[in-house]
């Protein structure tokens, strides 16, 4: 284990940088009932040029709970390094103190009594408050989204992502790249992208007949007298991990040689800084660090990791800035004679309570709920549970959902996609129409129910975990183990492809799957054009509603080894 | 999370793969293919560039590229395909580039296998893991 002061520094001490991160000042300074937005905001300037870092919004306009995992699994070269470390590890890791402010936003330790003490997370209108006030004191500020914005509740599904893009539109982006955005179909993504006032980044988007690059793939800023070249890269496994017949005419992909390019090419027109705006996930981004070189900062997004100091690779240092609004990044950088001599950081939390909401931004995100307020505001239950998603297995509110995909659609065996977007909701909270969109959102959400064998849900299975536990993070896409109701497994981490499943079983009666037997499977967010059902968010309202009152202990139904 | 047409016919074609073993006796293994290629002589590393995606967006068209300064001759092989034979690429000495770009289908998860032939008759080698996923639970 090493201490929080070692983690940085170990980093620095092989480079020739400065480097200093603020997360923990603040907490040591204030007692939990005076947290104040000053604190929050307290940052010593420093240098000429100032990112501000915000990704993976999911559309979360109003402050929520949002309970960081207590399962987050490194393979390979990744195993126990940040972000593969959760609860006690991670405050001991970064020296916080349980209990605290920050053990409360970056850790699901005491989840429920903390947020019960800190309140929510989030918000437009507080993060809208942060940028202007970073901007006040650096009136440069160069403002990146990450990507992950458009998509992620019913106003955004309804407005097909119009009210996030007038929200970033009123905060300032000034670049972003890309997810979630094209499950809105292409026509939609161009027709947004030729209303914004900014660039919409990736290097990695190709034409998928002549394979030549499709959008910008970098821009580049005057800031604090430097040229900050921004190079966007898109989620690469857009078309695997979502429904390619959406947009049939990209293609995704790592392309780092193409990354190399666009790095090499930005510094020949003078780029004093390389900035690479990334949807590619932590650990690909850990491993692209090591082998494009240039690259001065990644802003890193898509696996929704926040991380209180950059990590260090090489020169490279990689922020994550975490996911639901929950964090803004805030980045400065003494950038001369053309290269980067130093950084300072601050994860910043959005504490709702704490940070003042913005008046503008709040009018702004009202308005488009207006239409829809008595729908979003419907109860349809209670929960005397803590309902969360994110962690590498099912989490609770997984739970629930396939407990709803079985009852309703009478199915043996249910499947819930690993996505890792999708708010918490804590005990004794009201269950709304709007909360079961939070996590169930989509433009293909329709619940599908057929048949499988034995045999096929193994594949099924070992395909997924390779995704996740590939020891090459060039191979991982980012989400987490596909969610399962009524069927038990283990899973051994580190086994090979295809030999890391096994003990699949019925949980109801325990009986051992059979290869070819076939069993009745219904699930959502299938990728296939043409799926059949009724929408996911119906299917858990109309479960909900006939429980009155969920109470879904966590399962057990998972057998991890390996880790 | 539903396992797609696309999958289902990679199982299709798995399970013919090995239905039809006795036959593969026809096609020539991946060893007799580079050895013929090679002339016997050890591949070295280096020299040969080899560009193919880490998973396939689409395992029957995926896109392959290769590049050798200096080469006579690169081949292309899919280690885990039925026939592993995929394509053979001459240059010319008027050739203004040795690279080469095609669209390969892949049945399964696989290497690709790439060698160039340089002038002097040494060949290098350099290989990619592809893989063919099923998809669709990316977060």
């Amino acid at each position: 284990m090493i201490s929080r002061r070692e983690f940085l520094q170990a980093g620095l001490a092989a480079s020739a940088l400065v480097g200093a991160s603020g997360f923990g000042g603040w907490s040591r300074l204030a007692a939990q009932q005076s947290l104040t937005q000053d604190q929050l905001l307290q940052f010593d300037d420093f240098g000429n040029v100032t990112l501000i870092h915000i990704t993976d919004i999911h559309a979360q306009t109003k402050p929520i709970w949002f309970r960081e995992p207590s399962v987050n699994l490194g393979v390979g070269e990744a195993r126990g390094r940040p972000p593969h470390v959760t609860g006690s590890e991670f405050l001991e890791t970064f020296g916080i103190k349980p209990g605290s402010a920050e053990a409360y936003a970056l850790t699901s330790e005491d989840f429920v009594a903390l947020a019960r003490g800190y309140g929510r997370m989030g918000g437009l209108d507080r993060v809208a408050t942060v940028v202007k006030a970073i901007r006040a004191a650096r009136p440069e500020a160069l403002l990146l989204d990450g990507g992950d914005t458009w998509h992620g509740s019913l106003v955004s599904l309804e407005t097909r992502g119009q009210d996030m893009v007038d929200a970033m539109n009123l905060l300032g982006v000034e670049a972003m790249t890309s997810h979630w955005e094209w499950t809105f179909g292409a026509e939609r993504v161009k027709e947004i992208v030729e209303t914004l006032p900014f660039p919409f980044l990736g290097a990695n988007i190709f034409d998928v007949e002549w394979d030549e690059p499709a959008f910008e793939p970098y821009a580049i800023f005057e800031r604090g007298g430097a040229r900050v070249a921004v190079i966007g890269q898109a989620f690469p496994y857009m078309p695997v991990a979502n429904p390619r017949w959406m947009f049939p005419g990209y293609s995704f992909g790592i392309r780092q040689e193409r990354m190399q390019e666009m790095v090499d090419e930005v510094r020949a027109e003078g780029a004093d800084l390389v900035v690479c705006l990334s949807h590619n996930g932590f650990d690909v981004d850990h491993k692209m660090a090591g082998q494009v070189s240039g690259i001065d900062v990644i802003l890193s997004g898509h696996t929704h990791d926040a991380i209180p100091e950059p990590v260090l690779v090489g020169e490279t240092i990689i922020i994550a800035s975490g996911s639901n609004g929950k964090f803004v990044s805030r980045v400065d950088l003494d950038v001369r004679d053309g290269r980067m001599m130093g950084f300072r950081h601050k994860l910043i939390p959005i504490f709702s309570d704490v940070i003042a909401p913005d008046a503008e931004m709040a009018a702004l995100v009202d308005g488009h709920r207006a239409p829809f307020k008595a729908s979003l505001e419907e109860v349809v239950g209670r929960t005397e549970s803590l309902l969360y998603r994110r962690g590498n297995f099912n989490g609770t509110w997984d739970d629930v959902i396939c407990d709803a995909i079985r009852s309703e659609r009478d199915a043996q065996i249910a499947l819930s996609p690993g996505v890792r977007w999708g708010p918490t909701l804590l005990p004794g909270d009201p269950i709304t129409r709007e909360d079961i969109h939070n996590v169930a959102s989509m433009t293909y959400g329709r619940c599908y129910r057929t048949e499988m064998t034995g045999e096929t849900l193994k594949t099924v299975m070992e395909d997924v975990a390779d995704n996740i536990f590939n020891t090459d993070p060039y191979y991982q896409q980012g989400g987490d183990m596909v969610r399962v109701g009524g069927m038990s497994y283990r899973i051994d981490v580190s086994a090979p492809m295809g030999s890391r499943i096994s003990d699949l079983a019925l949980s109801d009666t325990g009986e051992a799957l059979e290869a070819g037997k076939s069993y009745t499977v219904a699930g959502w967010a299938s990728v296939n054009e043409g799926t059949e059902g009724p929408q996911i968010w119906d299917v858990i309202e109309s479960h909900i509603r006939k429980l009155g009152t969920v109470n879904r202990p966590p399962s057990d139904t998972v057998t991890v080894v390996g880790a | 999370m539903k396992l797609t047409r696309r999958a289902l016919l990679a199982f299709g074609a798995g399970g013919l793969a090995a239905a039809a073993l006795p036959f593969r006796a026809m096609a020539r293994t991946l060893d007799e293919a580079m050895a013929a290629f090679s002339g016997g002589a050890a591949p070295a590393e280096g020299g040969l560039t080899l560009t193919a995606p880490e998973i396939a967006e689409n395992g029957n068209t995926v896109p392959v590229t290769v590049s050798a300064p200096g080469a006579v001759e690169i081949a292309i092989w899919a280690a885990g395909n039925p026939s592993p034979d995929v394509a053979t690429f001459r240059f010319g000495p008027a050739a203004g580039s040795q690279t080469a770009s095609t669209r390969i289908r892949l049945a399964k998860t696989q290497d690709v296998v790439a060698m160039a032939k340089m002038a002097d008759g040494s060949v290098v080698k350099a290989q990619a893991t592809v893989k063919v996923t099923i998809g669709g639970c990316g977060g």
